[in-house]
């Protein structure tokens, strides 16, 4: 680039806009191209306030520390006591989120029952029903009563270990789902009553009920159908946690699952997934506050779910509150979704690995995301279930760990107190003192 | 035949006593008194039993109904027969809205009329009304047959898959994607056989066809002021 014009007057060196960046200008030059919105998978890729602004003390003189691979930390979770006479006792407090057959191969489903029952948690089933690996290979198996009711059925219903209303999903409240003509295999048509190759279309909200009145009549009749055996969760957006949790409680949920706007998606609008909704560190505490102004906490269960990816974002989860986490994208990435090794045909497809968000499309290297049988046999439903069930185990030592240092013998006993925040906003988001100080944002009695 | 009292047994009662009926039980045929609009009574049967439930119903009786026939001597509450599978449900008096909503199989047959979004997102169930619907029945119909004897309220059939309408009387508006269609033989006599199994006297010529355009079936962005 020359400096200097003809005359020698020097030109300004070229100056990107931070508003008009390169990847906003390509999204710009995608919709003119196109004329219809960005859908792709995944959750919020925007930078959000998130646990990473959380840090734990750890023990000093006033608190002593728990001894490493000695002294025991426990990690067991029941969820459901309330009102199911069959709670669920799980091993780990790490739940596999629901994630749907049809955005889902078979095999990957079945990976993801193996690896959870290993670790001695549940899998959740997803949009499009239950399936006989999933069913299969899973010992608790949560079974998602969704809008669209896509392979909905009571015998389905009555095979569930648990229950989980769906009112909301972390990357898009207030949204539907659509799964694109060409995932739509002979199976995937067939378990939602639709013809083959067209694009089907979940639903935002439930056919039969809307509001928290309705939602307390949904619940005993599924309690009446299911003989009131297993518990009912009631899962929600983080939209306005506080509200939501109070209503689920009164409706008689038996435990919420609350997911923040990081939190994955099949397929949705990109305008959705980074625009609406609050973020996993900010929809806590006031979930934490319902539950405590109606005498709720430890009986109905918080799972927290929505960019949970280590044992720190677990024990940070529940320090603040919460009695279990759910993850998707993770369990996704261990089972090999995004691994590298594909880069050369990710390349192909126009992105990168660790990019690569077009689940929707149906033709992930990995053969995770996909309905097409030469990619699905790239994975090994039994390799698969091992990896995640390694990568629970490794969550689980991190959290103990941590939880040992701040001299805890139950990843429950983990408490606000044990955490710095070190940023203004997590202060004020998880109410927890900025580091160096004893003052957060908000905090009662400080005028701010 | 067994009669139990909803307002004695409780809803618990009643349904577990219905839901311990075995495929091969005696016992029936069973009356429920004292409904008082209690809700998801004789929901989740699984069994080839009659069940009248003597005054009207809450939401969701006979949810998820397999096997069983329910008669409903009263009018029946909001979503009642959803996520039927197969068996019946015959309401003498008026239907409140999300009839039979999701449905999957079976008969849901309505003396009186049937209110807003009769047969959302039905799977398969046939659904027949002596009288009138309330709008958007119908509304992202899957499959299954939705026969109305008298009128149909604004945007009947919105967003519908393949699920067939037949209507008697006057539509006051089609909602997207759905449209007329031509009634043809196989049509007519799949129409009075419905008509023959709810027991309407009405002849299936004197019936108009709607259903699913296709045109929305894959995403176009010269549809989408449709939406
Ligand atoms: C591929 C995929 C499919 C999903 N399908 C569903 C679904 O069918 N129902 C649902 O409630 N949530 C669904 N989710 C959301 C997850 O249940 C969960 O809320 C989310 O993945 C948690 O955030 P994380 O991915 O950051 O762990 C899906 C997520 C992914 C990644």
């Amino acid at each position: 680039m020359k400096s200097h014009d003809d005359k020698g007057i020097p030109h300004t060196s070229p100056r990107q806009s931070a508003t008009f960046t390169q990847d906003v200008n390509s999204d710009i030059r995608r919709a003119a191209a196109t004329g219809i919105y960005d859908i792709r998978g995944g959750g919020a890729k925007r930078k959000v306030p998130s646990f990473d602004d959380l840090l734990f003390m750890g023990a000093s003189i006033s608190r002593y520390p728990l001894e490493g691979y000695r002294e025991k930390c426990e990690t067991s979770v029941t969820i459901g006591g309330l009102h199911a006479e069959n709670p669920i006792h799980l091993d780990i407090p790490i739940t596999i989120a629901g994630m749907s057959f049809g955005a889902l191969s078979g095999p990957a489903k079945e990976a993801l029952g193996r690896g959870a029952s290993a670790a001695g948690t549940s899998t959740t089933t997803g949009d499009g029903g239950m399936t006989p690996e999933e069913r299969g290979h899973s010992n608790k198996l949560v079974y998602q009563y969704l809008p669209s009711r896509y392979g909905m059925n009571p015998d389905d219903l009555r095979k569930a270990d648990a229950i989980e209303i769906v009112v909301g999903q972390g990357a898009k409240p207030g949204g539907g789902g659509m799964l694109l003509g060409q995932k739509i295999s002979d199976r995937v048509a067939h378990m939602r009553n639709l013809p083959k190759g067209i694009d089907q279309r979940s639903a935002c909200r439930h056919p039969d009920w809307t509001g928290p009145d309705d939602l307390e009549i949904k619940i005993l009749e599924l309690r009446e159908i299911t003989g009131w055996k297993v518990p009912i969760y009631v899962k929600v957006a983080g939209a306005r946690p506080y509200y939501d949790t109070t209503l689920a409680i009164k409706a008689g949920a038996d435990a919420v699952v609350l997911d923040g706007m990081q939190g994955g998606t099949a397929a949705t609008q990109d305008v959705f997934i980074e625009h609406v909704g609050q973020p996993t560190l900010a929809i806590v505490r006031p979930a934490v506050q319902a539950l405590q102004d109606l005498g709720m906490h430890r009986k109905v269960q918080l799972i927290l779910s929505g960019g949970i990816r280590s044992g720190a974002d677990v024990a940070k989860a529940m320090a603040l509150g919460a009695d279990a986490v759910a993850i998707g994208t993770a369990a996704l990435i261990a089972l090999g979704d995004n691994d590298p090794k594909w880069e050369a045909e990710y390349n192909a497809l126009g992105t990168t690995a660790g990019a690569y968000d077009d689940w929707h499309e149906g033709k992930d290297p990995a053969g995770i995301t996909t309905q097409d049988p030469e990619l699905m046999k790239r994975f090994d439903p039994i390799e698969g279930g091992r990896r995640l069930k390694n990568y629970l185990k490794v969550m689980t030592l991190e959290a103990q760990t941590i939880a040992r240092a701040c001299g805890k013998n139950h990843l429950h006993n983990l408490e606000p107190e044990d955490l710095v925040a070190l940023t203004m906003e997590a202060a004020a988001m998880a109410k927890v003192p900025l580091a160096g100080t004893d003052w957060y944002p908000g905090k009662p009695g400080t005028g701010f | 035949m067994q009669t139990v009292d909803l307002q004695e047994l409780g809803l618990r009662g009643v349904n577990a006593a219905l839901h311990a009926q075995a495929a091969d039980t005696n016992q029936t045929v069973w009356t429920i008194e004292n409904a008082k609009g209690s809700h998801a009574i004789a929901c989740g049967l699984d069994a080839p039993i009659e069940v009248t439930v003597k005054g009207s119903t809450g939401y969701y009786c006979g949810g998820m109904n397999q096997q069983a026939t329910i008669n409903i001597h009263g009018s029946a509450g909001p979503g009642t027969g959803e996520n039927m599978m197969s068996g019946k449900i015959i309401i003498e008096g008026d239907a409140s809205q999300y009839l039979g909503a999701t449905a999957h199989g079976g008969m849901i047959v309505v003396k009186g009329n049937a209110s807003s979004r009769c047969g959302i997102s039905m799977k398969g169930v046939n659904i027949v009304v002596q009288g009138n619907i309330g709008h958007m029945s119908a509304f992202m119909g899957q499959s299954g047959n939705l026969v109305v004897c008298g009128d149909a309220g604004d945007a009947l059939g919105d967003s519908c898959y393949e699920a067939r309408f037949f209507v008697r009387g006057e539509v006051k508006s089609l909602g997207a994607d759905c449209e007329k269609k031509e009634m043809r033989e196989e049509h007519l006599t799949l129409l009075q056989g419905l008509l023959d199994e709810a027991g309407f006297d009405f002849k299936a010529e004197e019936f108009t066809r709607y259903g699913s355009a296709r045109n929305l079936y894959n995403f176009d962005v010269d549809n989408a002021g449709a939406y």
